[in-house]
């Protein structure tokens, strides 16, 4: 078992094309530095000082990171991470 | 109930139980049903306040132009407005919308302009404000940042959940401009201690997030993430199975934004039932059906719905 990690079009170039990685560890953070270590500048186009990026939105198995601790929101195998851009919503 | 003119009648929708969704006596969901306003959806009530912020500050006069980007029900609610009280409304709308909004804004007198499928609501936003500036005398309300959009909602929407629901312990709504979260969501968290805000904002196919680089991201200006408690992603086909349960158990005909809703609220439901917490839950049932036939939503598979919604943007 493994993190599946399901990456937007625009970050493909980062994943040879793939539309989901997988990877390990305890924390969003350290699943981040994990895919990194495979698909060099993953980590810079989603984290910067702050934290995530602003226009990047992070799901885990569908529920939004922010509210559940950001980058030290603990994963664990069998979980669903998406990523994607912020983007103006629907109904509007 | 009688009112002086259609515009009176905005806001004061009912709230329905949904007694065969909802899991126990103990758990319960209900629908506040936005289709009840005079164009048919909750936005009547941010265009109403947008409007009349505008007319309070002098903004508009008779033959005044309104611009507004929008995928659809706000500028049906602005057209109306517009058309009553004597202004010209262009709307900017993305061109992967449902044929029914862009008849029911010409049947309004509003002109569209489209802007390109990829991209979404965040080009519609690009190409509306690149218009408010080659038009200095237009006037963009611009929902996605005007307050009085979160206001309207402060006034009316959250009022109306507490005098109905004084036990309620979560809404759910969608996420869109955030004008409905924000406004609702202070309302109740000022008068309710503990009740849970929840977003259920839908997840698009590709196309919707076709941007160039990750700055062309947009999140309105309106959005504070301190008000929410939490945030759902969901899937066109979970949005679509819900939408179809809501008309197969409850009778509910509803737009497909009202699936994301129920998809989050049942399963904010089931976690509180595990746990042994009494829950009244408050879904906000966006508009009805109606604008959404010609997507194909609620005929044949889910699977051939879920086709059919690629690369549009469903709710």
């Amino acid at each position: 078992m493994a993190i599946e990690v399901r990456i937007p079009a625009i970050l493909r170039g980062l994943t040879g094309g793939e539309k989901s990685v997988e990877g390990s560890g305890e924390t969003l953070d350290a699943l981040i530095a994990d895919l990194d270590s495979r698909h060099v500048g993953l980590r810079d186009r989603l984290v910067d000082d702050a934290g995530l990026r602003r226009f990047v939105n992070v799901y885990l198995n569908d529920e939004d990171v922010r509210f559940l601790g950001g980058l030290a929101a603990p994963v664990s195998d069998g979980d669903t991470v998406t990523v994607l851009p912020a983007v103006a919503g629907g109904m509007s | 109930m009688r009112y002086d003119s259609l515009l009176d009648a905005v806001g004061g929708t009912p709230l329905v139980g949904l007694p065969r969704l909802s899991p126990g006596p103990d758990t319960r969901l209900w629908a506040k049903l936005e289709d009840r306003n005079p164009t048919g959806s909750v936005k009547d009530r941010a265009a109403f306040w947008m409007i009349a912020a505008a007319e309070k500050d002098g903004l508009l006069s008779p033959g005044t132009t309104i611009l507004e980007p929008t995928s659809g029900n706000t500028g049906i609610s602005l057209a109306m407005i517009a058309r009553v009280r004597g202004y010209r409304l262009v709307c900017v709308m993305p061109e992967n919308t449902s044929a029914e909004r862009t008849q029911l804004l010409e049947m309004y007198g509003a002109s569209i302009i489209y802007s390109p499928a990829a991209g979404g609501s965040n080009e519609a936003v690009r190409v509306a404000k690149r218009l408010a500036a080659e038009n200095p005398d237009w006037v963009m309300l611009y929902q996605y940042g005007n307050e009085a959009n979160a206001r309207a909602h402060y006034e009316t929407t959250g009022p109306e959940l507490l005098a109905d629901l004084p036990e309620i312990t979560h809404f759910v709504a969608g996420l869109g401009t955030t004008g409905t979260l924000m406004g609702t969501g202070r309302y109740l968290r000022e008068h309710v201690p503990g009740v849970q805000i929840v977003a259920a904002e839908p997840r698009y196919g590709e196309l919707v997030y076709g941007l160039r680089n990750m700055d062309e991201g947009f999140v309105p200006e309106l959005y504070d993430a301190s008000v929410l408690t939490s945030r759902f992603s969901v899937s066109a086909a979970d949005a679509l199975r819900r939408t179809r349960q809501l008309v197969q158990e409850e009778g509910i005909f509803a737009g497909i934004s009202a699936g994301c809703v129920l998809h989050a609220g049942l399963a904010l439901a089931a976690k509180a039932k595990a746990a042994g917490r009494p829950a009244d839950i408050a879904l906000l049932i966006a508009d009805g059906g109606w604008k959404y036939l010609s997507t194909g939503a609620y005929g044949g598979s889910l699977a051939e719905a879920e086709a059919r919604l690629e690369g549009e943007l469903w709710a």
